[in-house]
């Protein structure tokens, strides 16, 4: 008998500290699966965030650093300018991406820096017990929005996918989600591809996984997939939103 | 003997992190340490280096954080309010072990303030800065010539100790030309084992992280520090005495207000009051010693500074209230005179100082 | 013929892979509690499991190991 799945090589032996049923626990092993089958574990160098993916220094077998809410990209790029033949990728949320972090998201994407960033939107700030977040979906409940998201009050969701492919930079921007087997194995292609692409040397590319957090959303892990399917992804539709493969070869 | 070159003091900054080994830069512009980034923009592409002006000072620092995680010299300039917003990144620095240099050229705050030359940003780089238990080691250069060799040293020193060291300068000395020798090539000889260079499958990953869940080991990690921080005082504190063999009166400054303190002391001592200075070179750590010591021999001391008074604090902690002590300051951008020097220690010697 | 294996202890019993598995032959056992104490996923019908793979692609704890 073959071995047909099993935990990636690149991940370490430590058990994951998310809730049952978190899909950081999905999107960690994609990352790895990629970072296996690019063959690129010794080359790689990961940027943890601030947020429920804070240790995910602990669980890459790769070199890991932790950076400050939001910075990431900007110490993706540093280093990246300093070993530019390593491959550089970060681990984000949505509080940590788009909202302290937007700056260093939006100019390290129109700069197209040759780096991979791996972007979890789960509508909420989870780590800190399920606050609202720049992606927090209209009349969502949250802790501090309790009364349902006021758009009036606090604004609209942040669509970083679309936001980002209004730049002409960026190489490749693609939404994915992890709420079911099919959406999974495309998402771990997708996060492939933008692993690939800084191999190649084309540039920025940021997969947006759209994501559930059972806990704060208070939903059972089932759930929760299902409100991924239902709310989240109607709001956030999937697919490419930029890929200047694509783009070439029109 | 290597040639003496007319320079800016923020290009002398620049050209001596390059020779020390210094290749990757990142700014944001700001009044007055703009001609760092505009030589580095010039140099860097031309010796196969970094430069990058980040979005923000925020980014800029961030990006050191990241290349002196690479193990890289790296180096990052701004001025006060620049200063303020890279806090964050240099507590990260600081709690992450990084060697990396961080340049501010003053000028006078708070908030926007002003753009000519201060020093009232000493409480930030002496006492911490940023948030949690760190120290920078903090070098004031007092003419262009330091500019050059205390931003070696800084390069150095940092890499020794692990730990981010700033160059604490003020508008005057980034903007006045002065003839320097600048320093010999060089470059890191500090083995840098933690660096993230890719584990190529031969080793352990490294992870560069200022995150300790327990409280327990967050402690010990801070004391282990603050162990490395005393060999740092013990071994770098750096000072120059002036005049005080035989000094009656003697007047603490650093940068530019120690250079007009020479000057106001030629005239006191005409008049015949015997005045010494003890310029700090280092004010992390600060010449507390020195100080001490000639507490025991003067009258009192005179803090001179372009602030409403900080180093003042680390003067009378130094000197054990043993000796009045009188604060000589302008502030907003103003800088103390040679009158006003002298007009101050004669209040002291006249036992009218406050 | 196909094999799944089960690291029992780091399950947390979220129940992603009963639902993603295509045979129902998938199950939180009601009657174990691992040292987590969570009631761990299980194989209930070993010779109906096809190798698909489907319960470890959703397992966000790396529990399953599928042979086929």
């Amino acid at each position: 008998m073959a071995v047909v799945f099993e935990k990636p090589k690149s991940l370490t032996s430590k058990e994951f500290h998310y809730c049952p049923g978190c899909p950081h626990g999905i999107i960690h092993r994609l990352v790895a699966e990629a970072i296996d089958n690019l063959g690129i574990e010794g080359k790689a160098i990961g940027v943890a965030p601030v947020g429920c993916a804070v240790m995910a220094y602990d669980y890459f077998t790769c070199d890991m650093i932790e950076a400050a809410h939001g910075r990431a990209p900007a110490v993706a790029t540093g280093i990246k300018r300093s070993l530019p033949e390593n491959i550089v990728f970060t681990y984000q949320g949505d509080g940590d991406l788009a909202s302290i972090g937007m700056a260093e998201t939006v100019h390290a994407a129109t700069r197209n820096e040759n780096i991979t960033i791996i972007f979890v939107n789960n509508a909420i700030y989870g780590m800190t017990g399920g606050q609202m977040a720049p992606t927090s979906l209209p009349g969502q409940v949250t802790q501090t929005s309790p009364y349902g998201r006021d758009v009036k009050t606090a604004g609209y969701p942040i669509k970083v996918a679309e936001l980002l492919s209004s730049l002409d930079a960026p190489y490749y921007i693609e939404r994915v989600a992890v709420n079911n087997v099919k959406n999974v194995k495309h998402a771990g292609k997708a996060i492939e591809k933008a692993f690939r692409n800084q191999m190649e040397g084309k540039g920025f590319s940021l997969i947006e996984v759209i994501s559930a957090c059972p806990t704060n959303w208070g939903l059972t892990p089932q759930k929760a997939l299902q409100w991924v399917d239902e709310k989240m992804i109607p709001y956030y539709p999937l697919g490419v939103y930029r890929d200047k493969d694509k783009e070439a070869s029109v | 003997m290597a040639e003496k070159v007319l320079m800016k003091g923020n290009e002398a900054i620049a050209e001596s992190a390059i020779r020390s080994g210094c290749l990757h830069y990142f700014g944001y512009p700001i009044t007055p340490q703009t001609e760092v980034a505009a030589y580095m923009a010039k140099r860097m592409p031309k010796i196969g280096g970094v430069f990058l002006q980040a979005e923000s000072e925020i980014s800029a620092i961030n990006m050191v954080y990241g290349v002196a995680a690479t193990g890289k010299r790296v180096m990052t300039s701004s001025s006060s309010p620049g200063i303020s917003l890279k806090q964050e990144g240099i507590s990260y620095i600081a709690g992450s072990d990084l060697p990396a240099v961080i340049v501010n050229v003053q000028r006078g705050g708070p908030g926007l303030g002003g753009i000519q030359p201060s020093q009232s940003d000493y409480f930030q780089a002496t006492k911490g800065g940023g948030h949690g238990d760190y120290h920078l080691i903090v070098l004031t250069p007092s003419s262009v010539q330091e500019m050059a060799d205390l931003t070696s040293l800084a390069f150095d020193l940092a890499d020794k100790y692990r730990m981010p060291a700033m160059l604490l300068a003020d508008g005057t000395m980034g903007q006045m030309m002065e003839p320097v020798v600048l320093p010999e090539p060089k470059n890191c000889t500090v083995d840098k084992p933690w660096a993230l260079t890719g584990t190529e499958c031969k080793r352990e990953h490294n992870i560069v992280n200022s995150l300790y869940l327990s409280p327990e080991v967050l402690e010990r990690t801070n004391i282990e520090r603050f162990e490395r921080y005393k060999e740092v005082e013990k071994n770098e504190t750096r000072w120059e005495e002036y005049m005080m063999e035989d000094a009656e009166y003697c007047i603490v400054a650093f940068g530019i207000a120690a250079r007009v303190a020479k000057n106001a002391i030629k005239v006191l001592r005409e008049k015949g009051i015997k005045t010494g200075l003890i310029r700090p070179i280092t004010v992390w750590p600060f010449p507390t010693e020195p100080i001490r010591k000639a507490a025991d021999k003067v009258k009192g001391f005179i803090s001179v500074e372009l602030s409403m008074g900080q180093m003042i604090e680390d003067v009378k902690l130094a000197e054990e209230c043993k000796k009045p002590v009188s604060l000589c300051s302008r502030s907003g951008g103003m800088i103390p005179d040679v009158e006003k020097i002298v007009k101050s220690v004669e209040e002291m010697a006249n036992g009218e100082a406050k | 013929m196909a094999k799944v294996t089960f690291n029992e202890d780091i399950c947390k019993g979220c129940g992603l892979c009963v639902d993603a598995c295509p045979k129902h032959i998938l199950a939180l056992a009601k009657d174990k509690i691992n040292k987590k104490g969570h009631n761990p996923a299980v194989m209930t019908d070993q010779e109906k499991c096809i190798g698909c793979a489907f319960c470890a692609t959703m397992c966000p704890d790396c529990v399953i190991k599928v042979e086929k």
